[in-house]
């Protein structure tokens, strides 16, 4: 039985590259894993179950009484998991945050709901090996900014351009709602203080008057306005960019009235303070940050730590997301640390599978590891939710095996070889 | 002063009522001199000499502005223009310490931006200072023009007397001292130059250094230090410094902002032997105790915070309990004061309306617990002796004739100001009461009624003695004549009358009369008194809601049965015992017994080890960075804040001590602090860990030559023009040196004859470094400056300590483990600039494994709580061995500290620094259960749940009670927190940010 995965790909590749790995143009693989304990992802773990797959899809997951052919891979108890989803990321979007050429996820002006993200992909991104690396194997790329930031969709992570990296084009639409209070720089004592936006009701109407018009709209000449209109049909989600109790009831309820029944609110500790209105409303929650600090100086120490479980207990379909992309590839860790306060060990991997891949509508092809859905995976060592056993042998999309290394694997081939170590 | 001024004055006191002549003897009179110096006496009334004696039936008596004498028992002089002030109350005039009366406004404050160029030196022309900053020479005596306008809004609150000077940078110059009557400056003036001024404030400083609270701490001692350097040299002439030497004796009034630093107000002036006085910012209740240990005289602003306004639950999510609970007992700050024993004068508000509201504020301060003695002794004989002015502040024969008439006594909510007099000169508030307030008989027509006659402010209103009267009266004054409109069964009588010297008679005589019978009876409506506002409410310590923990007192601890994780040559013990004494690790072993009253911790299945140790933190800070290139002088001690919330956030996480480090916007930047997260202590300085080496930052790369600033004309702007920076910064310090040792080899004589070197506290920092007295911390991240900096080192014979942040360590590490360097880096951070686009996370593994000391640190508050996951990834990343990992955060950042010897492993010995975890440390899924600094467990998750119960209780009874609250509220949220790091200038990211990049993105 095979116990080595990639070795061909290796040496097509040759030594540490420079440059970020090629895509694997191969025909998805024909493979079978036995001995793998398979967490599906949504909250059933296999232990030494069967996993294979074939033309792109999973063909089997659990226990099947099918003899050896001797081309299994025995996984030896090693751990099969559905490729991470990151939501809500600027990955692909920038490359060096202080260096504004670099910086392609904000357009100027308030309005942009026609900016589409999908075309400023840069799958050659150097971030993007390092997401990969840690298991992360989706992104819906999402531009940010303004009232109305634009349109994302969602890619797969191994890819020659963002016409093949697209799993979901163009089905997000982002909106920043305005809380009344907003952060302002105060001179005179030299802080940060929350003021009064003065212009709230002038942003909430600008809001709102796209939507109405949009939804009235026939002329078809107005690009803003034709991109506003799938959110009608169902073809695209409104996203509520809010850490705001007020402004979360406000925009749900207006989002509501329009007839958008299922807008994803993407927010943070302020969910905590409106956590039954969310969960009647019935809408989905992107957290933006499980390690950050707590919104008050008073806040429980474990405020961030604890609320996804809180939404969780409440019903709420709740996905994990990391701020920006430079560190997001410790959005399994993250989801890890919620376990240690009241989250279950299922539960938190389902939010950084299943929960976000039905929250981005890619659920019949992506987010579990269920017969017939997409070969999207990977293999680790140990426990994937934490750092300390988080060793990711191989990962697959669409059945393709995808290279795991990265530039920052090279380096330190590189200089281990220089130090002698 | 101009013509036109001085005409103004004139006509003001051509139209004051009493014009008493008060011309300036050098003056030329146009028309007949009116020169007076008649004896007035103010008779029948009751006298409040000084806070602690009182008169009644007492007549005040005086001539040229000056009390001439004061008699008891009512007996005027034969010679005297009697004024009777029967039921009137007269107190000393109140002496306002922190006004601006007469100034012209300072120039505008610059809006702050890094995204422009540099104003490295100062703009003010002429022979001054050469930090704008400093503006010692600034006479407000010399531009004092007297203000009717504002003069007259501080007598009609009591003020006779304003010490007055210039708002405007860190040293403010001179205050004048004056009187506020409306009379010529020339007569106003008492004192010229009455007192130096300090802030730690810049104001319109265009200058760039200091832009932090270290580095006006800095910036004052390096001027003190000029001055004394000044006084003996003849080379140059600064009339700053010429005028710190010429008021040196001038009592010295510092304006702070807060209770931290009323505190390191009293440090420096301990280090020059000197004393402040500290205008504060009302906020000492929060520090009581230590501002009382530091013996200071403060002058304290009568300002409250208004309750938040919070219309329903979710307004109160912006809204945190350290604001509602200063909303609470803000108003108890001057009782606390006068409890603490602390010696302090009083000021109104220094807000819009604080003059206005100054009586009602000292009531109601009062009503919180300040009794009338200390108030009023806060506003007159402390001022007073502040300013060692023996003629103010008291009544007594030979004083100035200040003093403020009152309708009754001064704490009383009913009473109003009747009159101010300044110098002799009466200026009428209210007016005295036309006639005086009583129980009267009214006859007319044969009929005779009872009536009460009470006095509103200066009006007389008219009620029956008879309650239950049918009888209606209504009175209507038009100056002195006043109408009696008596309405009975449908059917109204009018009588009229006039009033004369307090008395109200008939227009026809003997038509109608009212006679007075005596006092009013007692009014029962004291229910100000009742209420139980002088209740002190509980204040927690530190002044925030995690104040509220409690830490263990047990002087034994003993933790059984966990599984010790030593860092030392005993590896990872199971089943263990640590017993803990005196705040040190007493034994290590299996069943081991500790004396009866030892606190017992059960340890079974947990973790114990070693506290995590932060090589770079910027918490438990009021500032990060400055300016100035080299910043060697700058000290983070001086910027502490044991009241962050994040101390007790680190706890939780683990952390038991830290390096607080500047920030990382010049190579050479300030001295770090050392703390031990000593969750409650008073002083800032009980933090630092005693007896630790000094540390110092220095930085490299894209921050020290402002790369993101496209405008910066900062010398460095490249990496070759910062190791200039360096070889020339110890250059001239080698040379200090030389110049000092050349000095001190002087013959005592030649010494008289030679000017000593001027003392330099950058340099003399530098120096420090050099010689290993200070050891570099050094923020940097290629390759190329980090071989730059150890070569610079080499060359002037030192080592440098520790590289910090160093993401490029690793293609240096063999270089650096024959420097003797050490790495204290970030697990896994990249991409956020370009000079860390080669960052790897395998960066700490290959350092370590190439012998050099490695750690891993923050540089954030919120990483700074779960460091043991960071140490965790080099096991996943470089396969460290989990031992090793775990050093990367406990005994290797000792090491680098040098406090390895008392921490960072669980050995008999050392300082009882420890966590007990859930879980094995490196997990993602451990909570730190205990953390123990010294032996005290800071941090309990055992009483976590019932401690933000607690939390939650308080706030919401402080939410219910400020909405209940009758006082006025305002819309206003808390401060974001604030997440400080080494490019923090504002404390908030998005807004460095934005500083940095000059906009949003």
């Amino acid at each position: 039985m095979k116990s080595l995965f990639l070795t061909t790909l290796l040496f097509i590749m040759g030594p540490a590259s420079a440059l970020p790995p090629a895509p694997n143009d191969a025909p998805p693989a024909e493979q079978v894993f036995i001995n793998a304990n398979i967490h599906v992802g949504n909250g059933q773990v296999l232990e030494n179950a069967q996993f294979a797959i074939a033309d792109g899809k999973i063909t089997r997951a659990g226990y099947y009484k099918i003899a050896y052919t001797g081309d299994e891979i025995d996984l030896q108890g090693q751990h099969i998991y559905p490729g991470f989803i990151l939501t809500a990321t600027n990955l692909g979007l920038t490359e060096v945050d202080s260096f504004k050429a670099t910086l392609d996820f904000n357009e100027t002006g308030q309005l942009n709901p026609n900016v589409r993200s999908l075309i400023a992909y840069n799958t050659d991104s150097e971030r993007i090996p390092a997401m990969r690396y840690n298991g992360i194997l989706l992104a819906q790329t999402t531009p940010s900014g303004g009232l109305v930031s634009g349109t994302s969709s969602v890619v797969q992570l191994d890819a020659w351009n963002w016409e093949d990296a697209v799993v979901a084009a163009d089905n997000g639409l982002h909106v920043n709602w305005p809380a009344e209070w907003a952060k302002r720089f105060d001179w005179s004592t030299f802080s940060m203080q929350l003021q009064e936006d003065k212009k709230y009701a002038e942003k909430i109407s600008q809001i709102k008057q796209l939507f109405e018009e949009a939804r009235v709209d026939q002329s078809q000449t107005n690009m803003k306005l034709n991109a506003v209109k799938p959110v009608f049909s169902g073809d695209k989600t409104v996203y509520i960019h809010s850490n705001s109790p007020k402004a979360i009831i406000e925009s749900i309820q207006y989002f509501q009235s329009l007839g958008i029944d299922q807008p994803v609110l993407v927010t943070n500790q302020a969910a905590e303070q409106v956590l039954s209105f969310i969960a009647q409303s019935g809408v989905s929650v992107i957290l933006t940050a499980v390690h950050t600090l707590p919104h008050q100086s008073d806040s429980s120490i474990d405020a961030a730590y604890a609320l996804p479980a809180k939404l969780q207990k409440a019903g709420i379909l709740t996905a994990l997301s990391y701020p920006g992309s430079m560190s997001s590839r410790n959005l399994s860790f993250t989801a890890g640390t919620t376990v240690a306060y009241g989250n279950s060990a299922t539960d938190a991997l389902q939010m950084i599978t299943l929960n976000p891949a039905k929250i981005l509508g890619i659920d019949g092809q992506y987010g579990s590891l269920e017969v017939g859905k997409s070969a999207t995976f990977f293999i680790s060592q140990g426990d994937a939710l934490d750092m300390r056993s988080n060793r990711i042998a191989a990962a697959y999309i669409d059945g393709r095996e995808i290279v795991l290394d990265g530039r920052q694997q090279a380096l330190y081939e590189r200089f281990k070889q220089k130090l002698k170590q | 002063m101009t013509t036109k001024l001085k005409l103004t004055a004139w006509a003001v006191l051509a139209s004051s009522p009493w014009a008493l002549t008060a011309q300036v003897p050098t003056e030329t009179i146009n028309g007949n001199l009116d020169q007076r110096d008649t004896l007035i006496a103010l008779t029948d009334a009751t006298i409040h000499l000084n806070p602690d004696e009182t008169i009644t039936q007492g007549t005040l008596l005086l001539r040229n502005g000056r009390i001439v004498g004061i008699n008891r028992n009512n007996q005027t002089p034969a010679d005297a223009l009697i004024k009777d002030y029967t039921g009137m109350h007269i107190y000393p005039g109140f002496i306002h310490l922190d006004s601006s009366v007469g100034l012209p406004e300072p120039d505008a404050r610059p809006p702050f931006s890094w995204n422009k160029a540099e104003t490295i030196n100062s703009t003010t022309e002429g022979a001054y200072n050469s930090n704008e900053a400093i503006k010692a020479s600034w006479n407000a005596a010399a531009h004092y023009v007297h203000d009717d306008k504002a003069s007259k809004e501080l007598r009609e609150a009591g003020f006779t007397t304003a010490l007055s000077h210039r708002k405007d940078g860190i040293m403010r110059g001179t205050s004048v001292l004056v009187n506020l009557a409306d009379q010529a400056e020339e007569l106003n003036l008492v004192a010229t130059q009455a007192a130096q001024h300090f802030a730690f404030d810049k104001g319109s400083s265009k200058q760039d250094f200091p832009v932090s609270l270290m580095g006006e701490v800095a910036l004052i001692r390096q001027t003190w230090l000029d001055a004394e350097w000044y006084a003996q040299q003849q080379q140059m002439t600064d009339l700053d410094l010429a005028a710190i030497n010429a008021n040196r004796a001038l009592p010295k009034i510092i304006t702070v902002s807060n209770w931290q630093e009323t505190l390191l107000a009293d440090k420096i002036g301990d280090e020059f032997n000197t004393q402040f006085v500290v205008r504060t910012a009302a906020d000492s209740y929060r520090n009581l105790d230590a501002i009382q240990a530091s013996g200071q005289t403060l002058i304290v602003p009568l300002s409250i915070p208004d309750a938040p306004a919070i219309s329903d639950e979710l307004d109160a999510w912006n809204v945190s309990y350290q604001d509602l609970k200063a909303w609470e007992v803000a108003p108890h700050n001057p009782a606390l004061l006068q409890q603490a024993g602390i010696t302090f004068a009083l000021l109104p508000d220094p807000g819009k309306k604080g003059l206005g509201n100054f009586l009602k504020d000292l009531r109601n301060a009062h009503r919180h617990g300040l009794d009338e003695a200390t108030a009023l002794r806060a506003l007159t004989t402390v001022p007073a002796a502040i300013l060692g002015q023996s003629d103010l502040g008291t009544l007594a024969s030979g004083h100035w004739a200040n003093f403020v008439v009152t309708s009754g006594p001064l704490l009383e909510a009913e009473t109003y100001v009747a009159e101010t007099w300044v110098a002799g000169h009466n200026h009428p508030v209210n007016g005295l009461p036309s006639l005086l307030p009583g129980a009267y008989q009214l006859s007319h027509d044969d009929q005779s009624m009872g009536i009460h006659l009470h006095d509103d402010k200066g009006k007389l209103k008219l009620t029956l003695a008879d309650e239950d009267s049918e009888v209606k009266i209504k009175v209507k004054q038009t100056g002195q004549f006043v109408t009696l409109t008596i309405s009975q069964d449908d059917s109204d009588h009018e009588l009229f009358g006039v009033i004369n010297n307090r008395q109200l008679v008939a227009i026809a005589p003997q038509e109608w009369t009212l006679q007075r019978q005596g006092d009013l009876p007692a009014s029962d409506d004291s229910d100000e008194s009742d209420s139980n506002d002088a209740e002190l409410p509980q204040i927690p310590q530190p002044f925030t809601a995690y104040g509220l923990a409690t830490a263990s007192t047990a002087d034994d601890i003993l933790v059984q049965n966990a599984t010790v994780w030593t860092n030392a040559d005993d590896g990872i013990l199971a089943n263990t015992d640590v017993w803990v004494q005196g705040g040190q690790i007493k034994a290590i072993g299996q069943n081991l017994s500790a004396p009866k009253d030892a606190l017992v911790v059960d340890g079974s299945d947990m973790h114990l080890t070693s506290g995590i140790i932060d090589e770079h933190a910027h918490i438990a800070l009021l500032a990060v960075n400055d300016i100035a290139v080299n910043s060697s002088m700058v000290r983070m001690a001086d910027a502490l804040n044991p009241h962050d919330v994040n101390i007790y956030r680190n706890l939780a996480g683990g952390v038991t001590a830290a390096q607080l480090l500047h920030g990382s916007a010049n190579p050479i930047g300030g001295q770090s602090a050392l703390i031990k997260m000593r969750w409650g202590v008073d002083r800032p300085e009980d933090m630092l860990i005693e007896g630790a080496d000094g540390f110092i930052k220095f930085a490299l790369g894209e921050n020290v030559k402002r790369s993101r600033n496209a405008q910066s004309i900062r010398y460095p702007l490249t990496r070759m023009g910062v190791e200039q920076v360096y070889r020339d910064a110890f250059t001239q310090a080698k040379a200090y040196e030389q110049a000092w040792a050349d000095y001190h080899a002087l013959s005592r004589r030649a010494k008289q004859n030679a000017t000593p070197p001027r003392r330099d506290l950058a340099l003399e920092a530098t120096l420090e470094v050099i010689n290993q007295e200070l050891f570099v911390s050094c923020h940097s991240y290629v390759q190329s400056e980090i071989n730059m900096l150890m070569h610079v080192a080499d060359d002037f014979g030192f080592n440098i300590n520790t590289f910090t942040h160093i993401l490029e360590g690793y293609k240096v590490a063999d270089k650096m483990q024959q420097h003797g360097v050490g790495g204290s880096t970030f697990s896994d951070w990249w991409a956020y600039k370009w000079e860390v686009n080669y960052a790897i996370p395998y960066n700490a593994a290959l350092m370590h494994n190439a012998g050099v000391v490695t750690a891993i640190n923050s540089d954030s508050g919120e990483m700074s709580r779960r460091l043991n996951q960071e140490a965790a990834k080099s096991v996943k990343y470089g396969d460290l061995s989990e031992q090793d990992a775990w050093k990367l955060v406990t005994l290797n950042p000792a090491k680098l500290l040098h406090l390895d010897d008392r921490m960072g492993s669980i050995e008999v010995g050392k300082d009882a620094d420890m966590v007990l975890w859930s879980d094995h440390p490196l997990s993602i899924y451990a909570r730190a259960e205990k953390t123990m600094v010294d032996g005290v467990i800071y941090y309990d998750r055992s009483q976590q749940a019932a401690l933000e119960a607690q939390i939650a209780e308080e706030k919401s009874r402080l939410i219910e009670a400020s909405q209940n609250s009758k006082g006025k509220k305002s819309k206003r949220r808390s401060a974001p927190p604030q997440l400080l790091h080494c490019d923090t200038i504002t404390g908030d990211h998005a807004t460095d940010h934005e500083l940095y990049h000059g906009a949003a993105q």
